[in-house]
C-alpha cells in the first residue's frame, strides 16, 4: 500500500504532541455530556442517535485496527456487526437473554468467522484481499437471507432487550447509552495497550516494510490474523450492541455497502488514529442523520463531499483539526 | 577441518532464460570473513538472495548450522541466525532508528505475543538497541524518525538492525554501496571489528575494503564460482585474472 | 431436473454470463492497466439503461435509443475520468474505493431523483418479442437470445481489438506493466482515457441491452458489480479473455446453482435440510469458487502479469 498512513504518533516517543494527546479526552468527555443535549426535548431521540454513534464508533475502530494499523483493508466488516447482531436475536428469539452470555457469543462467533475467513483472505495481498474480504462479507449476508427460521431477508425482532444479572439495565435508553460508551472507551484502550505492545510494534512494522521484517524473523501471517479477529470480535460487539438497541437485526446489517460505510468512517477520521475512527464514526453518523433530515436524498450531497475529501483533504478529518498534512 | 557454518551444494536459479545462478557449490566455515565479489550482474545478489530465502533456489541445497534451510522462509532463517543486509536500504521509515532495532531485539527474545505493555519503553529491548546503534555511532540519533535519516546513516542503521540480531551468519550485501569515502572508512573499521566475533559473507565492490577484510574470497562469474580462496590466491589466480579483473579494468 | 430445464437454465446462465463480461471487460482492464479500482462501474451499467429507457421515450425507436445509450455513456465515462479519476491513478487503493464510493451513492441518488425509485422497464422491439422453439418442450425468448449472441459478438470484437490493434498491444502491454509502456514514450493518459472510455461504453452497453427483460431501477448495478469483481479476480486482473472465461463460468455457476442446488442436496441430505441449506449455498456458491480459486491461484485463471 502506498501513501496515505499516518504514524503511529501515540506511540512514538518522538512525536507526542500535546494537542493530539488531548483529542481523545476532549471526545470522550463532549460524548459523556452529549446526552444534556437531551434536556431541551427530544431526549429518546438524542440518546437513540448518541448510542448509535457510539456503536458504529466501536465497529470503526476495531477495523482502524486491522486497516489504519495493519494496512489489511477488509472489504467485508459488515459482516461481523451482522453475526454479532444475528448471535444476539437468535439466542433471544430461542428464549435466552442474558446480556453476558449474548456477549460472550457475540465474540466468539464473530472472532471464529474472522479466523476462519481470514487464514483464507491473508494467504492473498492488496486488492485480492479487498476482492476475497468482499467476497466472504457477501457469503455471510446471503446465508442471513437464507435464514428462514429467523426471519430471512425481513430480518428478526428481538423480543427484549438483553438482561444483565438478572436486571433489564438496557430498558432504560440513558443506562444503554452509557453502557455503550464504556464498551467503546473499553475497547479504545484496549486498543491503545494493543498498538503499543510487542505485538503491535510488528504489526504496525509489518504493514511498512514487510520484507524488513522477515529479514529480521517476523513471519507477519500469525501478527495479521490475530488482528483480524480481533478486529472482526469488536465489530461483532457493535452488532450485538446495534442489535439490542434497534430490537431487530436483518441481513442489511451486512451489505457490501455498509461495509464500505466502516471504511469511509475511518479513513474519514484519518488512518492509523484510533481517535480518528471515532471522530469518523461520529461524523458520519450525524451527518448522514442531519442530511437527511434537510433531504431524503442526501446521499446527493454526501457522495460528493467524499470525492472531495479524497482529492483534496488527504488527513482525513484529524488532520483537518490538528492542521497536520501529509500525502 | 570442522563442519562448514554454510555449505551451498549446486545451488541454482533462473528467470526465464537466464540462468542467474549456475550450480553454485560453496562452504563457508565458522568465523570466516568471505567476501563474494564479481562483475555487475554476475549473480551476486540473487545468490544472496537465495540464502536468505528472499526467493527459493530452483535446484541445490543450503545446509546452514547442520540443519537443511533450502525451503525456509526468509523470516524462519533469520530466526536461525542466518541474517542479511539490504543493498537498497530496507528499513521502517516511519519508526525511529531506536524502534528499528529494538524490534530486532524483540524478534531475538522470541515473545512478540504481548499485548499489553508499551514495547517502546521496555528497557530489556531498548538497551540492546541502543547498544548497537551505538556500535555504529548512531546513539544521538535514536529518537530520529529512521525515514529522515541521512543515506550514511541509513545504511549504519541497517548495520545495526541486522547486529541486533546476534547473527551466526551475517550477509551483508553492499553495505559500503552509495557511502562516501569517510563512511566506508568507517564501516570497514566496524567490520574488522566485528571479524571473528561473527561469520560474515560480504558482498562488496570495493575491492581495497575485500582485499583488506577478507580471510577468503569467492569469485562469482555469470552465476559460477570460478575461485575460491585467501586474498592472495585469488589475485594471483589466471581465470580469475581474465575472467573478471580484465573485465573490470 | 428435465432436460428442457437444465437447457433453459443453462441459457440463462450464458445470458447472465455475457452481461457480466460486457461489465467485466471494462473493469478488468481499468483495473489491470491503470491498476485502478472503480467501484462505480456499476453505476455506469445503471446509467445505460436509464438512457436507453430515456432515449426510447424520445426516439421511440430501439436501435436509436441502443445507439444513444452507447455514446450517452461513453460520455459519462469520459466526463468521470476527466473530472475525477484521472486525479486518482497512482493513489492508495483505499483512496480510490473511497472516491468511487462517493460516485456511487451520487449517481444512484441522482438517478432515484429524476427518475424515481420505481422500476422502469423498456419495451421490447416487436421483431425481437417471440420465442423460438430450440427443441420439443423448448421454448426461449428471442431477445434472450440476441442477447447472449450480442455479448460473445462483442467478445469476439473485443479480443481482435485487444490482440489485433496497436491501440489492443499498448492495453496489453500496460496491463503487464504499465511503467514500461509509460517509459517507452507512449502517451499513457491517453490510453487511459481511452481504455476507460470504452469500459464504460460497454457497461452502459450492458444497462442498455437488459433494459427490456430486467427491472431498470437506480440500485441496479450494485450487485452487478460485486459479481463483476468476482468475475475478474477469478479470471485474473487485466485479462479479457479471463474475463471472458470466468463471466461464463460465474454466470452458469450461480444461475444453474440457484436451480438445482436443492435438488442435489436431497441427494445426501433430507429433504427439509436440503430446502434450507439449498438457498444459502446456492447465494454463496460463486463465492466459494471465488476464495477457492484465489486460495489455489491466486493471481487469476488467466494472469495477465508475468
Amino acid at each position: 500500500m502506498r501513501g496515505i498512513a499516518v504514524p503511529m504518533d501515540s506511540t512514538s516517543p518522538t512525536a507526542t504532541e500535546p494537542s493530539r494527546a488531548l483529542v481523545p479526552v476532549l471526545l470522550f468527555a463532549a460524548l459523556a455530556l452529549a446526552p444534556l443535549l437531551g434536556a431541551f426535548g427530544a431526549e429518546r431521540y438524542v440518546l437513540a442517535l448518541l448510542t448509535r454513534c457510539a456503536i458504529f464508533a466501536i465497529a470503526a475502530l476495531g477495523l482502524d485496527l486491522a486497516l489504519g494499523c495493519g494496512g489489511l483493508v477488509s472489504f467485508g466488516h459488515a459482516a461481523f456487526i451482522g453475526i454479532g447482531g444475528y448471535a444476539a436475536g437468535i439466542l433471544t428469539a430461542n428464549g435466552i437473554d442474558d446480556g453476558i452470555l449474548l456477549l460472550f457469543v457475540a465474540l466468539a462467533a464473530s472472532g471464529l468467522f474472522a479466523l476462519a475467513t481470514g487464514a483464507i483472505s491473508l494467504k492473498t495481498r492488496g486488492v485480492h484481499f479487498i476482492m476475497i474480504t468482499l467476497a466472504f462479507g457477501q457469503m455471510a449476508y446471503f446465508v442471513a437471507n437464507s435464514l428462514k427460521a429467523y426471519g430471512g431477508d425481513d430480518g428478526l425482532t428481538l423480543a427484549n432487550r438483553a438482561s444483565f444479572f438478572g436486571h433489564d439495565l438496557l430498558a432504560d435508553n440513558r443506562a444503554f447509552y452509557y453502557l455503550s460508551l464504556a464498551m467503546l472507551l473499553a475497547v479504545y484502550l484496549f486498543a491503545r495497550a494493543v498498538l503499543r505492545s510487542r505485538f503491535g510494534r510488528v504489526l504496525r512494522g509489518a504493514k511498512e516494510n514487510e520484507t524488513r521484517m522477515a529479514a529480521i524473523g517476523f513471519n507477519p501471517y500469525p501478527f495479521r490474523l490475530t488482528a483480524y479477529v480481533i478486529s472482526g470480535m469488536m465489530a461483532g460487539v457493535a452488532g450485538f450492541l446495534l442489535a439490542e438497541q434497534s430490537e431487530f437485526v436483518s441481513p442489511a446489517f451486512m451489505t457490501w455497502q455498509r461495509s464500505g460505510d466502516l471504511i469511509i468512517m475511518v479513513m474519514l477520521g484519518g488512518m492509523a488514529s484510533l481517535d480518528g475512527a471515532i471522530l469518523g464514526a461520529v461524523f458520519v453518523v450525524l451527518t448522514e442523520e442531519l442530511l437527511s433530515g434537510f433531504t431524503e436524498h442526501w446521499r446527493v450531497i454526501f457522495g460528493p463531499f467524499l470525492v472531495l475529501v479524497v482529492l483534496f483533504a488527504r488527513g482525513g478529518l484529524l488532520g483537518i483539526l490538528t492542521g497536520r498534512r501529509h500525502g | 577441518m570442522a563442519e562448514p557454518l554454510l555449505a551451498l551444494d549446486r545451488v541454482t536459479k533462473s528467470f526465464g532464460a537466464l540462468r542467474v545462478t549456475d550450480e553454485v557449490s560453496l562452504d563457508i566455515s565458522k568465523g570466516e570473513l568471505h567476501a563474494l565479489i564479481g562483475p555487475n550482474g554476475a549473480g551476486k545478489t540473487s545468490l544472496i538472495n537465495q540464502l536468505s530465502g528472499s526467493f527459493a533456489s530452483d535446484s541445490g541445497r543450503i545446509v546452514f548450522d547442520g540443519e537443511d534451510v533450502t525451503d525456509l522462509p526468509m523470516h524462519a532463517r533469520a530466526r536461525r541466525g542466518l541474517v542479511r543486509s539490504f543493498q537498497v536500504t530496507s528499513i521502517l521509515p516511519r519508526f525511529t532508528a531506536l524502534e528499528n532495532v529494538a524490534l530486532a531485539a524483540q524478534s531475538r527474545f522470541g515473545s512478540s505475543a504481548r499485548f499489553f505493555g508499551n514495547a517502546a519503553r521496555e528497557s530489556r529491548l531498548n538497551e540492546g538497541a541502543m547498544e548497537a546503534l551505538a556500535e555504529l555511532g548512531l546513539a544521538e540519533r535514536a529518537h530520529r524518525f529512521a525515514g529522515t535519516l541521512s543515506h550514511g546513516e541509513k545504511r549504519r542503521l541497517e548495520l545495526a538492525i541486522a547486529l541486533a540480531l546476534q547473527p551466526k551468519l551475517l550477509l551483508l550485501d553492499e553495505p559500503m554501496a552509495g557511502a562516501g569515502a569517510s563512511e566506508s572508512e568507517a564501516l570497514v573499521g566496524t567490520l574488522s571489528a566485528l571479524k571473528g566475533g561473527c561469520t560474515i559473507l560480504l558482498v562488496e565492490h570495493d575491492m581495497q575494503a575485500v582485499f583488506a577484510l577478507a580471510d577468503r574470497i569467492s569469485v562469482l562469474v555469470n552465476g559460477g564460482v570460478i575461485a575460491t580462496g585467501t586474498p592472495d590466491e585469488v589475485r594471483s589466480d589466471a581465470q580469475v585474472r581474465s575472467a573478471y579483473l580484465g573485465e573490470a579494468g | 431436473m428435465s432436460t428442457a430445464l437444465l437447457a433453459v437454465q443453462t441459457l440463462n446462465g450464458l445470458q447472465l454470463g455475457v452481461i457480466l463480461f460486457l461489465i467485466a471487460a471494462g473493469l478488468t482492464l481499468v483495473f489491470g492497466v491503470m491498476d485502478f479500482i472503480n467501484l462505480a462501474h456499476g453505476v455506469q451499467y445503471m446509467l445505460g439503461a436509464y438512457f436507453a429507457v430515456t432515449a426510447y421515450g424520445l426516439t421511440q425507436s430501439f436501435p436509436l435509443a441502443l445507439a444513444l445509450a452507447i455514446g450517452a455513456s461513453l460520455l459519462v465515462g469520459l466526463i468521470l475520468e476527466a473530472a475525477i479519476f484521472r486525479h486518482l491513478y497512482g493513489r492508495d487503493h483505499l483512496d480510490q474505493v473511497l472516491a468511487t464510493f462517493g460516485i456511487i451513492l451520487f449517481l444512484n441518488e441522482a438517478a432515484r431523483m429524476t427518475f424515481g425509485a420505481n422500476a422502469l422497464s423498456l419495451s421490447m422491439p416487436d421483431a425481437l418479442s417471440g420465442s423460438l422453439r430450440l427443441m420439443p418442450g423448448l421454448l426461449y425468448p428471442v431477445y434472450r437470445l440476441v442477447v447472449i449472441g450480442a455479448g460473445i459478438g462483442v467478445g469476439v470484437l473485443l479480443y481482435v481489438l485487444v490482440n489485433h490493434t496497436r491501440v489492443g498491444m499498448l492495453v496489453r502491454a500496460g496491463a503487464s506493466n504499465a511503467p514500461m509502456v509509460s517509459a517507452l514514450g507512449v502517451d499513457i493518459g491517453r490510453l487511459f482515457m481511452i481504455v476507460f472510455g470504452v469500459g464504460a461504453m460497454l457497461a452502459g452497453f450492458a444497462g442498455a441491452l437488459v433494459a427490456p427483460i430486467f427491472a431498470v431501477e437506480p440500485n441496479m448495478g450494485d450487485n452487478l458489480l460485486i459479481l463483476a469483481f468476482v468475475v475478474i479476480v477469478i479470471g485474473g486482473i487485466g485479462s479479457v479473455r479471463g474475463a471472458f472465461v470466468a463471466s461464463l463460468l460465474v454466470g452458469l455457476v450461480d444461475t444453474l446453482g440457484r436451480s438445482f442446488a436443492s435438488d442435489v442436496l436431497r441427494g445426501v441430505l433430507s429433504s427439509s435440510a436440503a430446502n434450507q441449506a439449498g438457498p444459502a449455498l446456492a447465494s454463496t456458491l460463486i463465492y466459494v469458487l471465488m476464495a477457492a480459486v484465489l486460495f489455489f491461484k491466486p493471481a487469476g485463471l488467466f494472469p495477465a502479469r508475468a
